[in-house]
């Protein structure tokens, strides 16, 4: 470590062009990861001003800001970029700082190819955002983008297409390079049983995701081809099959529900034991439930197609009740691990508590939802997006902002300041029941999803404002978090290397790591060789609340 | 502390392993990166089979009963490309360059031939895209794997003159093996195709 040091003091410190040029081409996986955290939460403030248009228009009756075509394209790429552009990338993000650290690797297996997913990224979400300013307007039927609406609109939908071609892509190199690294990289002594739980979650995902992408790649290909070349897939007047493409979408739209939750799940299951002092509660059953929710999630898909008549309801309900019961594993053992903890509430423990709860909810609307007869009924009503947004922000963002409070000291080398997480957590967690669970109401008094406007006088209205009240609290929420990340970061490092009491090995670096991560790994005995390494030196665990001056605590 | 200057002992032995099994990692990579593209073509295969399953008469009427022989020789011709480039696999295992350059090159020309015959069948088949579900089918499926063998073609180049460079040994083959497993992939999908888009409709049904 102290070689490291020496080197960074005598270096010369790079001009601001040569600073830049470093971010623009660098193949190391944690500067990567932090392009990937900028720019997904680049996409979630864009992808959040849509939210806050869409909630202006439907604060009230009547069409006062967006005219309904504009509604329609703003609702489309609300979606499209939240789940394509903001969570599974942020979670990306996540990994690629993380999973070499918490293997014990120099870097990702592919660092190259590591850059070359990220960099697609931004192109393919601008593309998307640039049917702004084409002909027709941008993609506007809606993200699951729905023929013969889909066939019917203007260039945007063409650029939606090219957009997620490239963002696909993607995602498809980086899981290639997820799976490899964490099969080939992984340090001396860490077998697979021994693995973080949060590297776990990236396996998983990186699994769904190179064999579900490919096949919405093929979905919008026919669709491009439908568009362009005057073929018939999604044409039934000349043969073609129009819920073809439902079947293509939620053969990959289901597993990406998993995508886009498991990474968050592998967070929590990181930060629950730090602080609680308990290791992770059913570490094995953990790893099955992931593994068995990864296989589950290629049967489901059909559910989203209750109300077409044209699917067979008895197989499909019958296998999303069954993938509730992994999923009640995961839940059982989170809280077994909080039972009897030492309950240190800091930030990170916070927002997984509420990661714990939101899920929940959302969890069970699920499970309602799996049975045909109250599908029906509830069928693209408000609860829907009341579901959704229960288990993505209520679920993804709240353990995304977890994992950000926890590893922020070891990315920066600072500690997000508490008063003000607090503030965010409070105001992010009222703001989100605000505004979401009247949508549950919404939609049992049958109030439909993704319409510009509706009449008064069907109990409808007191709610809609409320909805509307609740995510401008989520969006002070979240001026409070970006206050609290840019004050943090003017200030000094402070951060210890291991500030928590972690587990994983990546508190066994200096934060921020060297470019080379470790200058020495301790030894691999179990699934906690941090915790071993403080056991054996017989050190009590660190104090949270006094910053040491140097990153020396190792 | 003695332990701690075992672990860093271990550590650099370990990182040299890690550098070997890395230099294999490309190997792992490509079967992945084949995994997605099979669910790529499984879509395709799958909505050829929604749509089969859903129309009367297949090929319907306005198309013709396809012509095999051609498709067949080009079948021929892939599949035995498949064999030529094992057998240039096995030549790099066993260090002989001069091998491996031959069965290259045979693998490429056999490629080649088949993206030549496979030009000629499109320009024969007395139908075009826009007429109707099957021919939105044929076109689509067997346009991407063209593209594919593009892909494999130059794949292949690009090894072929790595070789003829000296750039492989008993120690290094790596990029023979991931052209290689790209390569029956696109092989295989290829019988698959053949099936479908010429030996099913022979049926008449």
């Amino acid at each position: 470590m102290a070689v490291g040091e020496v080197a960074d003091a005598v270096a010369p410190e790079p001009s601001r062009k040569g600073r830049v040029l470093e971010w623009l081409t660098t193949t190391d996986h944690k500067k990567i990861g932090i392009l990937y955290l900028f720019s997904s939460f680049s996409f979630f403030i864009i992808g959040g001003i849509f939210a806050l248009l869409i909630r202006l228009e439907l604060a009230q009756p009547g069409t006062q800001l967006l005219q309904p075509h504009l509604y329609n394209e703003i609702f489309t790429l609300h979606g499209t970029l939240m789940i394509f552009l903001f969570i599974f990338p942020v979670l990306n993000g996540f990994g690629n700082y993380f999973v070499p650290l918490q293997i014990g690797a120099l870097d990702m297996a592919f660092p190259r190819i590591n850059a070359l997913s990220f960099w697609l990224l931004p192109v393919g979400g601008l593309t998307i955002l640039s049917g702004f300013v084409a002909k027709g307007g941008a993609a506007a039927a809606g993200w699951t983008n729905y023929v013969p609406l889909a066939k019917q609109l203007g260039t945007g939908e063409d650029l939606w297409i090219l957009g997620l071609l490239i963002v696909g892509t993607s995602s498809i190199l980086g899981a290639i390079n997820f799976i490899v690294t964490i099969l080939r990289l992984r340090a001396p002594g860490l077998s697979m049983m021994r693995l973080p739980i949060f590297v776990w979650s990236v396996l998983a995902t990186s699994l769904l995701t190179i064999l579900a992408v490919p096949v919405f790649t093929a979905g919008i290909l026919m669709l491009f081809a439908d568009r362009n070349l005057g073929t018939y897939f999604f044409d039934p007047s000349h043969g073609g099959d129009v819920l073809l493409w439902q079947n293509v979408f939620w053969f990959f739209g289901h597993p990406e529900v998993y995508m886009l939750i498991l990474g968050a799940w592998g967070i929590v299951s990181e930060i629950l034991p730090v602080f609680t002092g308990k290791p992770l509660f059913g570490y094995r059953g953990v790893v099955l439930s992931f593994l068995m929710i990864t296989a589950l999630s290629f049967t489901v898909w059909a559910h989203h197609m209750f109300a077409t008549g044209s699917v067979e309801l008895p197989f499909f309900s019958a296998t999303t009740e069954m993938i509730s019961i992994p999923t009640g594993v995961l839940f059982f053992n989170w809280l077994a691990t909080l039972h009897r903890g030492k309950i240190r509430l800091e930030t990170p423990m916070l927002f997984a508590l509420g990661f714990i709860a939101m899920f929940l909810i959302g969890g069970i609307d699920g499970v309602w939802t799996a049975s045909p007869a109250v599908d029906f009924a509830l069928t693209d009503t408000y609860w829907v997006v009341s579901h959704i947004h229960y288990v993505l922000f209520g679920g993804t963002v709240f353990g995304v902002m977890a994992g950000l409070y926890y590893w922020f000291p070891k990315m920066t080398g600072r500690m997000l300041a508490k008063r003000l997480g607090m503030w965010h957590f409070w105001l992010q967690l009222i703001g989100f029941n605000l505004a979401f669970f009247p949508m549950h109401l919404l939609g049992l008094r049958g109030m439909p999803r993704r319409i510009a406007d509706y009449p008064s006088g069907l109990g409808w209205s007191f709610l809609n404002l409320l909805s509307s009240i609740g995510a401008f609290i989520i969006a002070i929420s979240l001026l409070v978090f970006l206050v609290n990340v840019v004050t943090t970061l003017r200030k000094p490092r402070t951060a210890m290397d291991d500030p928590w009491g972690g587990n994983s090995l990546e508190w066994a670096t200096s934060s921020p790591p060297p470019v080379h991560n470790f200058d020495r790994l301790p030894p691999i005995r179990s699934n906690r060789p941090v915790y071993d390494l403080r056991v054996a030196e017989g050190r009590a665990m660190p104090s949270v609340d006094l910053p040491t001056s140097g990153g020396e605590a190792g | 502390m003695s332990d701690v200057v075992a672990t860093e002992i271990a550590t650099e032995i370990a990182i040299d392993q890690r550098a070997v099994k890395a230099s294999s990692s490309s190997v792992l990579g490509m079967t992945l990166f084949v995994a997605s593209e099979a669910m790529f073509f499984a879509a395709f295969f799958g909505a050829y089979f929604t749509i089969y399953a859903a129309t009367a008469i297949w090929p319907p009427l306005q198309i013709p009963i396809p012509e095999i022989t051609i498709s067949a020789i080009a079948t021929v011709l892939l599949v035995t490309s498949g064999f030529t480039l094992s057998a240039g696999v096995g030549a790099a295992r066993k260090g002989k360059a001069s091998h491996l350059n031959l069965w290259l090159g045979v693998t490429i020309v056999l490629g080649v031939a088949f993206l030549v015959l496979q030009a000629y069948d499109y320009s024969n088949t007395g139908f075009s895209i826009h007429d109707g579900t099957y021919a939105s089918l044929f076109y689509v499926m067997t346009g991407l794997h063209m593209a594919h063998v593009i892909g494999g073609v130059l794949f292949l180049i690009l090894v072929f003159f790595q070789s003829r460079a000296g750039e492989f040994s008993i120690e290094r083959q790596d990029p023979v093996r991931s052209a290689a497993i790209y390569w029956h992939f696109v092989d295989i999908v290829w019988v698959g195709l053949f099936v479908i888009f010429y030996i099913l409709p022979q049926g008449g049904s």
